[in-house]
């Protein structure tokens, strides 16, 4: 990707505006705080393609608390919810 | 030598165009049912080779992985591997990718690979990937999978010939010595590996288009907008709502009166006796009272087909997922509750989109208390009766006010149960995450709509016509016996078993200002709400029956007290009257304790609502 890219900081994908665009830099299912345990939500993001290196994109955002958003990654469009998506890392 | 059945197995992710396929190879050749011991529909069709071979081909449910998270997903990899319980192990397994998009399927291929039965990989919607600028190198493809390849339109006429041919070829040199099963669940490493390896084979294999989709993008912006989203979501919603009730009003009402003209028939050419009654008021027209909603259903699914075919379902629970989440309901519980407005019955069957058995039993719990068109009838007619039409704050109709109340009491209470059961019932299950993907809109395929229609329908009537039937005898058969004595005057129903139970209960009703006609009008209309309606009428001896309505609400208004008619209306928000809903609920969690509970907690709504309303009223001075 660009050299941008490698000067920003990470950050999960959770927190991320609608427009962000970045790469997954790895994912953190400890973090992210949801229902499912961690093995299970780490499967089920790489699963829909959310793996190391993919390229994402926040594309919308839902109208109450900008929940769910959704995601490009690489040529699919997944929703998610914001709190799962905070264990994706991306930069 | 007639060689046996060939057994084929579909598998695929959601939106790679499994279905399509599996209606353009089998048409209307298919068998729907449900495996055993779960609700997980099970989609089995027919047809024959080029060379002349017979196959059978089953349509598994969609899945991303072999790891079975969900019942639907079990099935699938039960299936693949042979273990699924009264299943033949399949032949041959295609593995069906949406050509536009083949990073997952190819890493669930690459699992697939280890369970050793003998694959193909069918690369469908080849075309829309060339119109893309997407260009597959097939051979390669192949060759680095080690698995056959073939391209396939499914939605064009011979868009599966290639894979008709490989069929064939392949079922002539099926290994004789099957391949040992090396298939276990995959670590979380594995899986990433896996996704590794995939995308190097697509990037070797696959040249991605200079121009993405750009139309997709471009409804999107508007679509899924936080607020113009949900303008356009209320637009549709408005256009099926109406649909439902305008455009089937006159099928139904042409139903209606094919069934009261057979019943006539049969009451004219049949001698007066219990082999009429039967035939009359058992079978015509309590099987004729259910059948009149096959014009919603049908509505109703065209809709839900088209949605979900164009892509939008998705895009829909993407919009609602917050907004019914406080309510502890998932996005995708949207579509079945709106559906239930018309009938809980379609709209319990549509649950079957939720893949989370937690928020599927949910939703199907509060279906019924969605104000279906049943209750319209009896709304009506007591709303008639009772509320003078005078308008409230000089614009706002009382009447059309008392309505309106009585849809929004079922909508909060349908809320208020669903965060219970949330708070209550099923807290130590994992809440399913909401995780979608959103696929490219397609043009929706006409006749893959058309045949889903078609065995839906088909459904509605082989397996809740049944149920239903069972019922209505026994209903038809607590309302004729025992015989009235004869040069009796009363009405016939008096000395009937209905009658005796309406007046066991009525001490049980007296509370809620229940009179025992009503206790005897409840039992007729266990099998239909509306039923109720003509019972009530048959009770006060009123000629006419349903035709009479408006004569039936000037009988009650000299009958009945006010606070009588308001708790009638505060009992019917909730009132479990709806003897196929329970059918459904029962065929569609596959269990009679669930049928159970919901009658329950509903009968236990209905009473506390109307003592509520009875006595409140009572103490106003509507007594």
């Amino acid at each position: 990707m660009t050299d941008t890219h490698d000067m920003r900081r990470e950050m999960p994908l959770g927190l991320a505006q609608r427009g962000y665009t970045g790469v997954i830099q790895h994912l953190a299912a400890k973090e992210a705080g949801s229902a499912l345990s961690d093995i299970e939500l780490e499967s089920r993001l790489i699963e829909l393609g959310f793996v190391e290196g993919a390229r994402v994109e926040v594309l919308h955002e839902g109208l109450v608390g900008r929940d769910p958003i959704a995601v490009r990654v690489d040529n699919i469009t997944i929703a998610v919810r914001r709190r799962e998506a905070m264990a994706i890392i991306v930069a | 030598m007639e060689l046996p059945l060939l057994h084929l197995a579909l598998v695929g992710t959601p939106n790679s165009g499994k279905t399509s396929l599996f209606n353009a190879l089998t048409g209307s050749r298919q068998k729907v049912a449900n495996y055993p011991g779960v609700t997980v529909e099970r989609k089995e069709g027919f047809f024959v080779t080029p060379l002349g071979r017979q196959v059978s081909i089953v349509d598994l449910p969609g899945t991303y992985s072999l790891r079975g998270r969900s019942p639907d997903e079990e099935i699938t990899r039960d299936f693949v591997l042979g273990k699924a319980s009264g299943e033949i192990v399949p032949d041959l397994v295609l593995c069906v990718a949406d050509s536009t998009n083949l990073r997952l399927t190819i890493r669930l291929l690459l699992e697939l690979k280890r369970t050793g039965r003998p694959l193909v990989l069918v690369l469908n919607m080849f075309d829309i990937a060339n119109r893309r600028g997407i260009s597959v190198d097939v051979d390669r493809l192949a060759k680095e999978l080690g698995v056959p390849v073939v391209t396939s339109i499914a939605v064009r006429k011979g868009g599966t010939a290639d894979l008709l041919k490989l069929t064939d070829e392949i079922s002539a040199k099926l290994a004789a010595e099957p391949q040992p099963n090396n298939w276990r669940a995959l670590s979380v490493s594995e899986l990433r590996a896996t996704q590794r390896e995939a995308d190097r084979i697509i990037s070797d294999c696959v040249s991605l288009p200079a121009r993405p989709d750009t139309l997709t993008a471009r409804i999107d912006a508007i679509v899924l907008h936080p607020v113009g989203g949900l303008i356009v979501l209320a637009l549709i919603l408005f256009v099926m709502f109406q649909a439902v009730f305008a455009w089937a009003q006159p099928l139904m009402e042409l139903l209606q009166s094919g069934f009261d003209a057979l019943g006539e028939f049969v009451h004219a050419t049949l001698p007066a006796g219990l082999l009429q009654s039967f035939l009359q008021n058992g079978v015509i027209s309590g099987v004729g009272s259910v059948i009149v909603f096959l014009p919603q259903i049908i509505i109703i699914f065209l809709f839900i087909l088209l949605l979900e075919d164009f892509g939008y379902m998705a895009r829909a629970a993407f919009l609602m997922d917050r907004i019914m989440g406080g309510a502890g309901l998932h996005g995708r519980a949207f579509i079945p509750l709106l559906s239930s407005f018309a009938c809980a019955i379609p709209g319990i069957m549509a649950t079957r989109v939720i893949d989370n058995k937690r928020d599927r039993l949910t939703t199907i719990l509060i279906a019924p208390l969605m104000t279906c068109s049943a209750r319209i009838p009896v709304y009506t007619l007591i709303i008639s009766a009772f509320i003078p039409a005078t308008d409230v704050l000089g614009f706002i109709n009382l009447q059309g006010l008392v309505m309106f109340g009585l849809y929004a009491a079922g909508i909060t209470s349908a809320l208020a149960v669903s965060f219970l059961i949330k708070f209550f019932m099923l807290r130590d299950y994992a809440p399913a995450p909401f995780m979608l993907e959103l696929p490219d809109y397609k043009v929706p395929r006409l006749k893959s709509i058309a045949i889903g229609i078609f065995t839906r329908a088909k459904m509605f009537l082989q397996r809740a016509g049944t149920t239903i039937f069972s019922m209505m005898v026994l209903i038809w058969f607590l309302a004729s016996f025992p015989q009235p004595p004869a040069g009796s005057t009363e009405p016939a129903i008096d000395f009937s078993l209905a009658a005796i139970i309406g007046k066991a209960i009525e001490p049980l009703l007296a509370p809620v200002g229940f009179n025992w006609q009503i206790a005897v009008a409840l039992i007729p209309g266990m099998a239909a709400r509306e039923v109720a309606v003509a019972a009530l009428g048959t009770v006060y001896a009123i000629e006419g029956g349903k035709e009479a309505a408006e004569q039936i609400g000037q009988v009650l208004a000299t009958k009945w007290s006010l606070a009588t008619a308001l708790s009638m209306l505060a009992w019917y928000i909730f009132a479990p009257q709806c003897a196929s809903t329970l059918a459904v609920i029962r065929r569609e969690t596959g269990s009679w304790g669930w049928m159970a509970a919901t009658f329950t907690y509903m009968l236990v709504l209905a009473y506390a609502a109307s003592l509520l309303t009875y006595n409140a009223a009572v103490a106003l001075g509507a007594g």
